[in-house]
């Protein structure tokens, strides 16, 4: 009995193997080079040529090839829209519906893999990590990237899971990277013990939503959701499930009242891993909250003449709750900076603040699908596309700047900046390019950026008007979060250098990286560019809402 | 020729750009060679501002040397640029002062290269201000402006400079997010697009209209208005100008009274009026309110000063107060002959009014802020009481300075004169009281310039220190002097000149809120 029926299962599911199985690999391959990589990297250190070839070497050429094979898929992804394809060709299922492969996927791909290759050479720059301990810090670096790209193209809630764990770990060592150092092992634990606590908590969200809803798979929880009755015990516990995913979400991104643990690893890692995981880790967590977010609206489907009972609460109360949270973290991060002494510390607060911005594009998104307003929606996730593009350049920008200033005076504290201006000019400016765009100043892509996520937020006003009052609260901030980016330019330009103090000679190659990472924070706020990244971004976002 | 009047307004604005990126590549020791080039750059754009008004066809009053090329096409923002007669002659104002400017700032000796770089991308910002037609391009152009002008008062401003550029700062800043937001609010009540004469013929359209509902169209233009004057700047907006242009160096104190308190008027005529035509004229009696006690309040404050480029501020707020006045007199319907609508050929004149002011106070203040500079560059200490018998020690200077006061006063036959005749008359027709206390203004401006004039150029004898240090005026100085005492004398007494470039788009622009607002 057992043996009969057991048979046409593994028959079917061989012939299904079979048939998808090279396909999905295929379209897997950028992930699986970087997961060669890292195994090249051990081996490296097991064999010992790693002393031949240093390990920054083999992670970055290991990242451009699989930034080579995506970047490939992104002209495939093109190459089709252009003959008028459907959303449904360019997007398609991977390894049975565990993964998802789609617009959105390749722009965050090409997103992380773009800024693993200037982490990576940050790092080779900026000396940290020394020789030695090259291809462990690059071992991590790629493993937490292998998560992240797993978070952004995960279509299970087992996946979602288990990709935010495999990001997360390599990030908490990363943390603690410097041996020695009481400040990084502190900052470590503190991330650890968090990052435990909102993963178990994150879990048990998704047992609960899976067990209610009957499916793990998130393309189809908008459409579970609308056959429920939501009422009474069911709503409750459905709202405590997706309560408990977003608390996980909200820790990654670093959201009050998730935030605690930003401050101290920031401070306490390398500038280097405080870059990486304020960028990589909230972009690929913001593609995540995107996926997830954008079901709990219901299907857009379903015209809101026939009402779905509790739907319209549970979608009308996440988003505003979504926004208010959003509100409520630009709002401290932008307070608690100005107290700041250390940059790095000031920094994370400053990346809880825009944390904040983008949410509130998350929580109109929701709005605008809720109301059915498909179109919306879209211009919500691509304006938050484009923000995460320029705050991968301005807040690498920052951090690179912070790490390679720190090579030269040996300090993090803004005091310590005083003058510097007359010494690093370039470097200076450079910083002053990245903090007025993140301040969000034309012509600087800061500005661009968050006009696109915020006219989207401020049309969703129609549908509830506490969007409107959200924009305000977003607006006023940028107005208060002048002072405290400022604090740093004075201190650079206005300030003059007290005798004493170590002089900063950057080297010319240190000159030019920063200058590549700066240059497209200008070309993204006042050139065309910012005419094909906002249709790049609306491509990406168009697959999410069939 | 074609090519090149397509490409001119482009080459305005940007030639100052270009001028600093060639002076990012000099060497910042060759400091004379820096300062001789960013002059050349100054020249050039101005000789290049003469050329648009020499294709400039006086008769018409729609938008010319129109430029139009996508720039972000998903969200309809185009790079898109304009000229009309109330633009050019803000546009001529900007690279004028910015060329005088130019020449006053061979006293600032610190980073020179830096200084230069920073002052060719404010020009840059200001002339992309009165020449963008796309709501979008004018914003950025709007804050663009900032940047520069918080580095040039912070790094090269008096002792309190860094408490003075962040309050202008964060002033500005505020009232562009307070813009931004009537921005969003225009953007998605007309159609998503940013193309400013689109947006006001769709406003303007007697059948339609572009914010409808009345409510959000006051709540727009509330956010424009404070936005603008905290820029122009109106009283209660006024409190950063003092200590700005006190803590600025001279060269920018000309810029910041000169042009940019300018374009918080140029964006009233050009966004606030024409896209919210029905709320002017709900809001009509409190502008006139708020101009009358900006020329009042203003006034006073001038004579309260001890501090001479503090009283020089100040006066520029009560000037400017006329600037309001003449522009909320627009949307008054009729109140003093009480029969309705009497037309609207008085709002176009108390348009006309302000503009001429704007460019009348451009050369007086630019002057006045000029004459304290050298002064101060002589003696390093600017309190009025200390002064005293300048006439004796410094003949040629007292008699320009002399001639530039009373062009600020508001002498008949000097630039100021006219503008304030023009607005006060508008307003008379409206409200009488609001005239005749617009009209003391000038007294109480005759009674700070006359006592001021008093006190530092008049007397038997210098009061302050550094005594030496009065040396006759240098030929850089008199040229500067001379070419601005030289202009407030011309405009005085040929107020065509300026009137007959802008007056078609101004009766343009008052016949289309008439059509909205008449009836």
């Amino acid at each position: 009995m057992l043996a009969n029926t057991s048979i046409p299962v593994f028959e079917q599911l061989f012939n299904e193997l079979t048939k998808t199985l090279p396909g999905d690999v295929f379209a897997f391959l950028p992930e699986l080079v970087l997961c060669g990589t890292v195994i090249a990297l051990l081996l490296g250190r097991l064999l010992g040529t790693d002393r031949w070839i240093p390990g920054h070497w083999t992670a970055l050429v290991g990242t451009l090839i699989a930034f080579g094979f995506s970047f490939n898929a992104a002209l495939g992804g093109i190459e089709l829209s252009s003959v008028e394809a459907t959303a449904e060709i360019s997007r398609s299922e991977l390894f049975s519906g565990l993964l998802i492969n789609d617009g959105m996927t390749i722009f965050f791909r090409l997103f992380l893999l773009l800024f693993l290759v200037l982490v990576i050479a940050l790092t080779v720059l900026s000396g940290i990590p020394d020789n030695e301990d090259g291809p462990d810090f690059y071992t991590l670096l790629l493993g937490a990237t292998i998560g992240m790209m797993l978070m952004v193209s995960a279509n299970h809630l087992l996946i979602l899971f288990l990709a935010v764990e495999m990001a997360s770990v390599p990030s908490y060592v990363l943390v603690g990277f410097l041996k020695g150092r009481r400040a990084s092992s502190e900052a470590a634990l503190k991330y650890v013990v968090y990052g435990a606590g909102a993963a178990g908590v994150m879990l048990y969200g998704t047992s609960l939503v899976a067990g209610l809803l009957g499916t793990a798979e998130i393309d189809q929880i908008a459409g579970k959701l609308s056959e429920l009755t939501l009422t009474g015990a069911t709503l409750r516990t459905i709202l405590l499930g997706v309560m408990m995913i977003l608390v996980g979400l909200a820790f990654k991104l670093s959201l009050v009242p998730f935030h605690f643990w930003c401050p101290d690893a920031f401070e306490g890692a390398p500038a280097e891993v405080g870059g990486f995981l304020s960028v990589a880790s909230k972009g690929a967590a913001f593609a995540l909250l995107i996926r997830v977010a954008g079901q709990l609206a219901g299907p857009a489907a379903v015209p809101p003449e026939i009402p779905v009972p509790g739907l319209e609460g549970l979608a009308i109360s996440l988003a505003i709750g979504l926004g208010l949270v959003g509100a409520a973290s630009s709002t401290f991060g932008n307070l608690a900076a100005y107290s700041q002494t250390n940059i790095k510390r000031l920094l994370a607060y400053s990346t809880i603040a825009h944390a904040g911005y983008m949410l509130l594009g998350v929580s109109a998104m929701i709005l605008a699908r809720h109301a059915g307003d498909t179109d919306l929606a879209r211009d919500c996730v691509s304006g938050v596309l484009f923000y995460l593009t320029v705050y991968l350049f301005m807040n690498l920008g920052a951090f690179a700047i912070v790490a390679l200033v720190r090579n030269q005076i040996y300090s993090e504290e803004i005091a310590d900046y005083k003058g510097l201006a007359k010494q690093a000019p370039l470097l200076c400016v450079a910083m002053a390019v990245c903090l007025f765009s993140l301040v969000g100043l034309p012509p600087l892509g800061g500005f661009v950026a968050k006009f696109f996520v915020l006219a989207p937020v401020w049309k969703a006003g129609d549908i509830h008007p506490a969007m409107w009052l959200l924009v305000g609260v977003a607006l006023l901030n940028t107005v208060f979060s002048l002072f405290y980016y400022l604090r740093i330019l004075v201190a650079m330009f206005i300030d003059d250098r007290p005798t004493g103090q170590p002089v900063a000679k950057p080297d010319s190659v240190d000159k030019l990286y920063v200058a590549l990472v700066s240059i497209p924070i200008l070309l993204l706020g006042a050139s065309p560019l910012i005419g094909k990244l906002s249709q790049a971004a609306e491509d990406a976002a168009r697959d999410l809402f069939l | 020729m074609d090519d090149f009047h397509i490409l001119l307004p482009t080459l305005v604005i940007f030639a100052p750009t270009f001028g600093a990126i060639i002076l990012a590549l000099m060497p910042r020791d060759n400091v004379e060679g820096l300062r001789y080039t960013a002059l050349t750059i100054t020249v050039v754009t101005f000789v290049l501002t003469l050329m648009l008004l020499g294709g400039f066809d006086f008769d018409d009053p729609k938008m010319q040397h129109e430029v139009v090329a996508a720039w972000i096409p998903n969200w309809n923002i185009n790079y898109q640029l304009g000229i009309d007669g109330i633009s050019l002659p803000l546009v001529l104002l900007t690279s004028f002062i910015c060329l005088l400017a130019m020449l006053a700032s061979w006293s600032v000796t610190k980073q020179v290269k830096g200084y230069l770089i920073l002052f060719l991308l404010l020009e840059t910002g200001m002339l992309g201000v009165f020449m963008a037609t796309d709501f979008f391009l004018f914003y950025v152009f709007w804050e663009v402006m900032l940047l520069p002008m918080y580095f040039l008062i912070g790094i090269w401003g008096g002792p309190r400079k860094e408490y003075a550029a962040i309050k202008f700062f964060l002033y500005t800043l505020f009232g562009s997010v307070l813009m931004l937001i009537a921005l969003l609010m225009i953007y998605y009540n007309g159609g998503q697009h940013f193309d400013l004469v689109g947006l006001a013929e769709q406003a303007q359209d007697p059948e339609g209209g572009l914010l409808v509902d009345l409510t959000m169209q006051k709540w727009a233009f509330w956010l424009l208005f404070i936005g603008f004057a905290i820029k122009i700047p109106s009283v209660p907006f006024h409190t950063w100008l003092p200590d700005a242009h006190v803590e600025a160096p001279t060269p920018i104190s000309m810029i910041l009274a000169g042009v940019l308190l300018k374009m918080g008027g140029y964006g009233i005529l050009r966004i606030a009026f024409p896209l919210c035509p029905e709320a002017v004229g709900h809001a009509s009696t409190i502008l006139v309110a708020i101009g009358v006690i900006s020329i009042i309040y203003g006034a006073f404050a001038a004579m309260a000063q001890t501090d001479f480029k503090r009283l020089v501020a100040y006066s520029s707020i009560s000037h400017m107060g006329y600037v309001v006045l003449g522009m909320g007199v627009v949307g008054v319907v009729g109140a003093a002959h009480g029969e309705g609508f009497i037309g609207s050929d008085y709002w176009a004149m108390g348009i006309n009014g302000a503009m001429f002011q704007m460019l009348g106070h451009g050369v007086s203040s630019a002057g006045m802020f000029f004459m304290v500079g050298v002064v101060y560059d002589r003696v390093h200490h600017r309190n009025i009481n200390e002064f005293g018998g300048l006439a004796s020690r410094m003949p040629l200077y007292t008699g320009l300075a002399a001639g530039i006061f009373f062009a600020g006063l508001g002498l008949p036959g000097l630039c100021g004169f006219v503008g304030e005749v023009f607005v006060v008359l508008s307003a008379w027709q409206f409200s009488k009281l609001m005239a005749i206390i617009a009209a003391s203004g000038v007294i109480l401006t005759a009674g700070y310039i006359l006592w001021t004039l008093q006190r530092v150029y008049l007397g038997a004898e210098y009061k302050g220190p550094h005594e030496e240090a009065l040396t006759p005026i240098r030929p850089r100085e008199l040229i500067v002097a001379g070419v601005l005492l030289a202009f407030a004398i011309l405009l005085g007494i040929f107020p065509n000149t300026m009137f007959s470039i802008m007056d078609d788009s101004i009766q343009h622009l008052a016949n289309g809120m008439a059509g909205k607002i008449g009836s």
